[in-house]
C-alpha cells in the first residue's frame, strides 16, 4: 500500500539532512510501527509523507496504491486516503469543531467524486463515533482543540480519523501527553479501525503505546534511515535495553 | 477626589488649514435657510470655522490622510456593480432610499412604521421641532476633548437626511439604502433618531452613497430603550466617505452598532459614545475586508460617565495588496463611573507583506473599581493551522476563507439579530468564494 523507496530529505531553508534513504514498505491491514531515539528522522517522515510545507525530497520516491504522494499537495493526499494524527494538534479559534469536520468530510468527498454526506447524516455519524471515543456534544462545538486538554486533543485526532476513513493512518507520537486511562482510549479508537484495507504506522517513543496497538512489524529509525526490522519482540528490546546497542549493532 | 479630564486636543493653527478650511467653504452652503435647523447649522459653522478642517499633523489624523476628504471637488469614483442581490433584500423592512445623497420618494416605501415617525429634515421646515434639541447638538457635545470638524461641516451643510424618533417597538428595521450613480457625487447626510423611554429600533444601512460621502448620525437613546444598528458599507472601489455616530445612552439602555466593510479607497468611521446612565451597555464593532488601495480607519471613543455600565469595541481587519487599516479607540472612565466593564479589541490579519494596520488603543480612567481590558494584534495567517485543515482535506482556498471568517467571528457575534449576522456571514463567505475563483 505505502511504497517509501531511498527517501531523502533535507530542511527546505538550512543545509542539514534529515531523512537518508529510507525504505519502507507497509501493507494494507498491517500495522507498522517506528521507534528510534529523538532526532532520528520519524516525525519528519509522517511530515513528508502528509505535505507539510519546509522539507525538501532531494531523491527517492514514495507511493500510496501506486499514486505519487510526493507530487500531490496535503488536502489531495488526504483524499487520496492518507491521514496523519497530529503529535501537537493544533488549535483553530473560531472554527467549530462540527464546521471542520463536516468541511473536511465533504471536501474529500468532493475531491473523490463522491455525494456531499447530509446534514442529518453527518450528525448522526458523528455522534455516534464521538460517543465511543467518550467526546461529549460540548466538545464538539468548541472551537477545534481550544481549550482542550491534551487527552482531549488527541481523541479529537482518532475522532477525525475515524469520520475521514483513510487508507493510511500515521500516528505521530499519539502516546505523548497521555495517561494510562486516555492510552486506553485512544488505542481502543484505533484498533476499532484495524480493517484489511488499511495500513497504519505509528510512530512511538515508547514501547507501550504498542502493548494496546499491537504492532505486526516493528522498524528502528535512527540517523534518517530504517536501521533494523523485526517483529512485536524487537520493541520489547528496546524496552528492555534502550537504543544503544542496536545503535552500537549497526555502526 | 476632583479628576482632572483630559484637555480637548486643539487643532494647531496654520495657515493651510484657514486656507483649505476656506476653500471648502467656498464651494458649500448651509443644507436650509429657513425653520428650525438654521440657528443649529450655523452654530456647526462657527464650529468649523474655529477648528478648521483636518491635517495631517493633527493628533487623530496622522495614519489617515484628510486630504481627499476636504477637497473643494470630491475625487471621482467610478459606479461599481457587484452583481449581486443587494444585501437585506430579504428583510421585512421599511426601505428608505438615497440616491447620491438626495432622497428618491420612488424608490422608498411610504415613511409610516407603527410607534415611529420618520419624516425627511428638509420637509421639517417649521420654527419648533424636537430634533432641534439634538441635531448638531450631540454632535458639539462630541468635539471634546477631540475635534472632529467634519462632522460640523455636515451639520451645517447637510442636504437631506432622516429624524427618527421611536416611542414604542419598532416591529420592523428602518433600512437605509445609499445608492451611486453620479461619479462626481459629494454627498452630505445628518440622520438624527431619538429613542424614547423603553423604545427600540433595529436601524439597517447600506450601499456606497456617492464618489465622497460625509454622513453624521446622532442617537439618543433613552432610560431602558435599545438601539441596533447594523452596517454593511457599499463595495465600490474607489468610493470615500467620513461618517460619524455620535450617541448617548440613558439608564440600561443598549447601544449595538456593527459595520461591515468591503472595499472603498477611502473609509473613516467614528463612532463618539456617552454612557450617562447607569446599567447602560454599548457595542461598537467592524470588521473590515481590503484588497489593493483600500484605507479604512475606525475611530471609537467612548465615555463612561455612569455607574456599572459596560462598553466593548471589536475590531476586525483582514488586508492584502498593500491594503491599510488603522484603529484608534478610546475608553475614557470618568471620575465617579466606579463598576465599569470595558473592554476593546483591534486585531488584523494581514495576507501578506505589504499591507499595514496601525493601532492606538487608549485607556484613560479616573475611577478606582472598574475592569478595563484591551488588545491589539496584527499578524499573518497561522501556517500552522493551515496546514492542519489541509491535512484533513480541505483545499487551500476554503481552508484560508475558514480562517479569514474565524477571524472575524468575534465581530460579526456582536450582532444580535441571528437572521441578519447570518445574512452578513453569507455575504462574506460568499465574497470569499467568488474572490478566489
Amino acid at each position: 500500500m505505502l511504497e517509501i523507496k531511498n527517501l531523502h530529505v533535507k530542511l527546505e531553508e538550512e543545509d542539514k539532512q534529515i531523512l537518508k534513504g529510507v525504505d519502507l514498505t507497509v501493507e494494507a491491514g498491517k500495522v507498522h510501527a517506528i521507534m528510534g531515539p529523538n532526532g532520528s528522522g520519524k516525525s519528519t517522515l509522517s511530515y513528508v509523507l502528509s505535505g507539510r510545507g519546509g522539507y525538501e525530497v532531494t531523491e527517492g520516491e514514495a507511493t500510496l496504491l501506486g499514486e505519487d504522494l510526493l507530487d500531490m499537495d496535503p488536502e489531495e493526499r488526504a483524499a487520496a486516503g492518507v491521514f496523519l494524527a497530529f503529535q501537537y494538534p493544533v488549535e483553530i479559534p473560531g472554527v467549530g469543531n462540527m464546521t471542520f469536520l463536516r468541511t473536511a468530510v465533504n471536501a474529500q468527498r468532493k475531491a473523490r467524486g463522491e455525494e456531499e454526506i447530509s446534514a442529518a447524516d453527518f450528525l448522526k455519524l458523528v455522534r455516534e463515533k464521538a460517543k465511543t471515543l467518550k467526546i461529549d456534544a460540548e466538545m464538539l462545538k468548541r472551537p477545534v482543540n481550544v481549550g482542550f486538554s491534551g487527552g482531549e486533543k488527541k481523541r479529537n485526532e482518532i475522532l477525525q480519523m475515524a469520520m475521514l476513513e483513510p487508507k493510511l493512518c500515521i500516528l505521530d507520537e499519539t502516546d505523548s501527553g497521555l495517561d494510562v486511562d486516555a492510552m486506553k482510549l485512544v488505542s481502543d479508537g484505533v484498533n476499532a479501525l484495524r480493517d484489511e484495507g488499511r495500513g497504519f504506522l505509528v510512530i512511538t517513543h515508547y514501547q507501550r503505546l504498542l502493548d494496546h496497538i499491537k504492532p505486526d512489524v516493528v522498524h528502528i529509525m535512527a540517523d534518517g534511515r530504517i536501521i533494523k526490522t523485526g517483529g512485536p519482540e524487537l520493541a520489547l528490546e528496546v524496552e528492555q535495553n534502550g537504543y544503544a546497542d542496536l545503535l552500537a549493532e549497526v555502526q | 477626589m476632583t479628576a482632572i479630564l483630559s484637555e480637548t486636543i486643539k487643532t494647531k493653527p496654520s495657515a493651510r488649514r484657514d486656507e483649505e478650511t476656506a476653500a471648502r467653504l467656498a464651494v458649500m452652503s448651509a443644507g436650509a435657510t429657513e425653520g428650525w435647523s438654521v440657528a443649529n447649522r450655523e452654530a456647526a459653522l462657527e464650529r468649523v470655522k474655529s477648528m478648521g478642517l483636518p491635517q495631517p499633523r493633527d493628533e487623530y489624523w496622522r495614519w489617515t490622510r484628510p486630504a481627499s476628504l476636504i477637497a473643494p471637488e470630491a475625487p471621482t469614483a467610478s459606479v461599481f456593480d457587484p452583481a449581486e442581490t443587494p444585501i437585506f433584500d430579504a428583510v421585512d423592512r421599511v426601505k428608505v432610499v438615497f440616491i447620491d445623497g438626495v432622497f428618491s420618494a420612488e424608490e422608498s416605501d411610504p415613511l409610516e412604521l407603527a410607534g415611529v415617525s420618520i419624516e425627511r429634515l428638509v420637509e421639517a421646515t417649521s420654527d419648533i421641532h424636537w430634533a432641534s434639541e439634538l441635531y448638531g447638538k450631540l454632535e458639539a457635545r462630541g468635539q471634546s476633548p477631540v475635534e472632529r470638524p467634519l462632522a460640523a461641516l455636515n451639520t451645517w451643510a447637510a442636504t437631506d437626511g432622516l429624524l427618527i424618533r421611536v416611542t414604542g417597538k419598532a416591529e420592523k428595521p428602518i433600512s437605509l439604502i445609499y445608492k451611486h450613480a453620479s461619479e462626481t457625487s459629494d454627498a452630505t447626510l445628518h440622520h438624527v433618531i431619538k429613542l424614547e423611554e423603553g423604545a427600540e429600533l433595529t436601524l439597517l444601512e447600506n450601499g456606497p452613497a456617492a464618489a465622497r460621502f460625509n454622513k453624521v448620525m446622532e442617537v439618543d437613546v433613552a432610560d431602558e430603550a435599545r438601539f441596533h444598528h447594523v452596517r454593511a458599507q457599499g463595495r465600490d472601489h474607489e468610493r470615500r466617505a467620513a461618517t460619524h455616530i455620535f450617541a448617548r445612552l440613558g439608564r440600561e439602555s443598549l447601544f449595538k452598532s456593527f459595520t461591515l466593510t468591503a472595499n472603498g479607497v477611502m473609509t473613516r468611521n467614528e463612532a463618539v459614545i456617552e454612557l450617562l446612565g447607569d446599567d447602560a451597555m454599548a457595542h461598537v464593532a467592524g470588521a473590515c475586508m481590503g484588497d489593493g488601495d483600500f484605507h479604512h480607519d475606525d475611530t471609537v471613543f467612548v465615555t463612561h460617565d455612569a455607574l456599572n455600565c459596560e462598553s466593548r469595541q471589536v475590531f476586525k481587519k483582514v488586508l492584502k495588496n498593500g491594503a491599510q487599516g488603522i484603529f484608534q479607540g478610546k475608553i475614557l472612565v470618568k471620575d465617579g463611573a466606579q463598576k465599569t466593564d470595558g473592554y476593546q479589541i483591534s486585531q488584523s490579519l494581514l495576507l501578506d507583506g505589504d499591507s499595514t494596520f496601525l493601532a492606538k488603543p487608549e485607556l484613560e480612567i479616573y475611577a478606582d473599581d472598574v475592569a478595563c481590558s484591551h488588545g491589539s494584534t496584527s499578524g499573518a495567517m497561522d501556517e500552522e493551522a493551515l496546514f492542519y485543515l489541509r491535512s484533513r482535506g480541505v483545499p487551500m482556498a476554503e481552508a484560508q476563507n475558514l480562517m479569514v471568517i474565524a477571524f472575524i467571528a468575534e465581530a460579526l457575534d456582536e450582532i444580535e439579530d441571528e437572521g441578519l449576522r447570518a445574512e452578513l456571514l453569507d455575504r462574506l463567505t460568499g465574497w470569499l468564494d467568488r474572490r478566489r475563483g
